[in-house]
């Protein structure tokens, strides 16, 4: 599926410092009951964020209105649990374009490679360096530089690199997926296919 | 240079590779249900494309059926809808399906094997975690996401960077009332649920060799949970008599020349691994956790450890504990029960029937605990029947349900209430992962049998003994 190219992404951040962030949090399983890839943003954190009678909790950080942006930061070992696509569809969709962590499960990262998401993984000192920046202004920027593979905290100019491989750097720049490059190469395929023993 | 099981399986799938990015890696197996499937399909319909290799691909209702009243109309209409739209999806593709009611249904890993889906060597994916299941034939088998599936639909391939590989050894004897849940589950306790991320994990050692193949299946499951990508064991005589003859396995000279590939599958002598540990099976006893990840368990005799003691952040322990409304060196044995759930595709196999009513024979279900007992197919839930189990658990105050994914993750109508706790032989204790509010405890079958007949945490091995002196 397409979506928007990522180039350079400048804006306020989200903080959420709580480990292993599994992804029945990020979207509990009653909300995979869809057949399109609509609206998941506003279940986005579901039981975090809403009490049981729908109204918001205001302890939670979503509905803390001084906290806005593009970039949410979570905490170690985020998106933890199951394959489910949906839990990036969901951070997508409420507005995340970019998500900062010191370490990120495997799926929920491909996943977000694979929907738009930009998922930095930063040392854990940089990352305490984030949330202390935010948590003394939340109003403080953070620039994600894809070109560059650098995320800057711009009010105090501090900077690490991060990775991605090249191929997935190239796909998050132009905004293509795997499936464009898969259906290229069929005749390639075709011939492998034609000589498996299984 | 020396080749691992794994890399030899990878290798022999790779179509092309990417310099400085992933490989395409064929696909050999492709399972598909109603939850993770229905944006995959309509990406290929958007595309104006085919599925490449519809025979690859097979497609099980499991996630969101109810276990009860299967032949019914389903009566969540959302759910009603991802079925249906799994039904007309897999007749406009050609693609076998086989759902709510068809004598073949039931939870995606264990009809895999049970047909002949899973062989050893393949590449096998599925829009679900657990997948790592299939692993335990030698096959390399991890969970995707929709983009992947629709990956799969449309190229039979995917694009995947090659993980790092782990071994994991467990030498020894296993203990009395020590099952493969439990060797699974202290692994996780001693790697943490991020100590394999970046990995495929391959088990060797005395104890994977023992272990019968439904075993096998349990362990690789959990693969996940340490955050490993997957699990394999190498095949070997278990795994060629348990595949042979099933309906999908090759036939005549197909057989012969599959066979001949299995044959080469094991890790040569001296090959690197990029990470190796061993276990040994003395140290494991029955498993319990206590808190809201996988890798928070302990031994059943032992207290829930202190917030110092364990790694990572003191305040993330603590608001788990607070979930679980559970305090720092609690003993788990005694805690009252209200739920106890047997099934999904970690724990709701034959064998597993098997050990839970060794238990409960004789006994009675106690009166405060509600109990699920879910079949993972309707081919185990026949062997309950045939093999007796079914007369004994009735006898005991239990009822069978249909089979299902069912509390494993609570899309249906299985729902563990808020604040209620619930003994699982499923595979995560996640908050709110079997249902809003809901409190897991997991372990094996066994365990869940000494809860349900005790309303309480109880060591398996007590009764056991009891058992075996009467
Ligand atoms: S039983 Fe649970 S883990 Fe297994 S396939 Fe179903 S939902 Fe997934």
């Amino acid at each position: 599926m397409a979506y928007d190219k990522f180039n350079i992404l400048t804006s306020t951040a989200v903080p959420l410092p709580i480990e292993n962030v599994d992804t029945d949090q990020i979207i509990p399983a009653r909300f995979l009951k869809a057949i399109e890839r609509k609206g998941f943003g506003d279940n986005l954190f579901r039981d975090w964020r809403y009490n049981s009678d729908n109204t918001p909790k205001e302890s939670f950080v979503l509905n803390n209105p001084i906290y806005s942006g593009k970039i949410l930061v979570g905490g170690k070992n985020f998106g933890s649990g199951s394959s489910r696509e949906h839990a990036a569809w969901a951070v997508y969709d409420y507005g995340f374009r970019c998500v900062v962590s010191s370490f990120f499960a495997d799926i929920f990262r491909n996943n977000c490679l694979n929907v738009g998401v930009l998922p930095v993984q930063v040392s854990a000192e940089f990352l305490e360096k984030i949330l202390r920046a935010i948590e003394a202004d939340p109003k403080a920027e953070i620039e994600v530089d894809l070109p560059e593979q650098r995320i800057t905290i711009l009010g105090s100019g501090e900077q690490e690199s991060f990775e991605i491989n090249d191929y997935k750097k190239a796909n998050m720049l132009n905004g293509f997926d795997d499936i464009d490059f898969l259906l290229n190469i069929k005749d390639g395929i075709r011939e492998f296919a034609a000589d498996r023993p299984l | 240079m020396k080749k691992t099981l794994f890399d030899k399986v990878w290798d022999s799938h790779v179509v092309q590779r990417i310099e400085n990015g992933p490989d395409v890696l064929f696909i050999d197996r492709h399972m598909v249900h109603e939850v993770t499937s229905p944006v995959a399909f309509l990406g290929i319909k958007t595309r104006g494309i085919r599925v490449m290799y519809p025979e690859k691909t097979f497609a099980t209702a499991d996630h969101n059926t109810p276990t009860i009243n299967q032949h019914l109309p389903v009566e969540d209409p959302l759910s009603a809808k991802q079925l249906k739209m799994l039904e007309e999806n897999a007749n406009e593709y050609g693609i076998s399906y086989w759902g709510l009611g068809h004598e073949k249904n039931g939870i995606v890993h264990v009809v895999g094997p049970e047909y002949g889906i899973t062989l050893p060597g393949a590449t096998i994916v599925c829009g679900d975690s657990h997948t790592s299941t299939h692993g335990a034939f030698g096959a390399i088998a991890f969970g995707i996401g929709t983009s992947e599936v629709e990956m799969v639909l449309a190229s039979q391939c995917i694009m995947q960077t090659k993980p790092k590989s782990m071994r994991i050894n467990v030498e020894g004897q296993l203990n009395f009332g020590v099952t493969p849940k439990d060797v699974a589950l202290y692994i996780i306790s001693q790697l943490t649920t991020s100590g394999a991320t970046g990995y495929f994990v391959e088990y060797a050692g005395e104890v994977f060799r023992e272990m019968t193949m439904e075993g096998r299946m349990t362990v690789c499951n959990l693969s996940i949970e340490m955050g490993a990508r997957g699990g394999m064991i190498a095949p070997d005589e278990k795994t060629i008599a348990y595949v042979r003859g099933r309906e999908f396995t090759p036939k005549e000279a197909e057989w012969d020349k599959a066979k001949a590939y299995w044959d080469t599958l094991y890790t040569e002598e001296g090959a690197q691994f990029d990470k190796e540990i061993t276990f040994d099976a003395a140290n494991i006893e029955p498993m319990i956790t206590y808190g809201t990840n996988p890798g928070m368990g302990i031994g059943i005799s032992n207290g829930i450890p202190m917030a110092e003691v364990v790694e990572g952040g003191v305040a993330t322990y603590r608001k788990s504990l607070q979930y679980m409304n559970f305090s720092e060196g609690d003993s788990m044995k005694g805690k009252e029960i209200d739920f106890v759930f047997l099934g999904s595709c970690t724990n709701g196999r034959i064998e597993d029937f098997r050990a839970f009513t060794s238990i409960v024979k004789g006994r009675k279900k106690a009166d405060n605990v509600t109990a699920w007992l879910v079949p993972g197919s309707h081919k185990v839930e026949a062997a309950i029947k045939e093999e007796g189990l079914l007369a004994i658990l009735e006898t005991a105050g239990f009822e069978l349900r249909e089979p299902g994914c069912s509390a494993c993750l609570a899309m249906n109508e299985d729902k563990i209430p808020a604040g209620k706790y619930a003994v699982s032989t499923s595979n995560r204790n996640f908050e709110g992962r079997q249902g809003p509010g809901a409190r897991t405890l997991l372990a094996s079958p066994l365990v869940a049998a000494a809860a349900a007949v005790t309303g309480k945490v109880t060591d398996p091995r007590e009764l056991m003994e009891e058992m075996a002196v009467n």
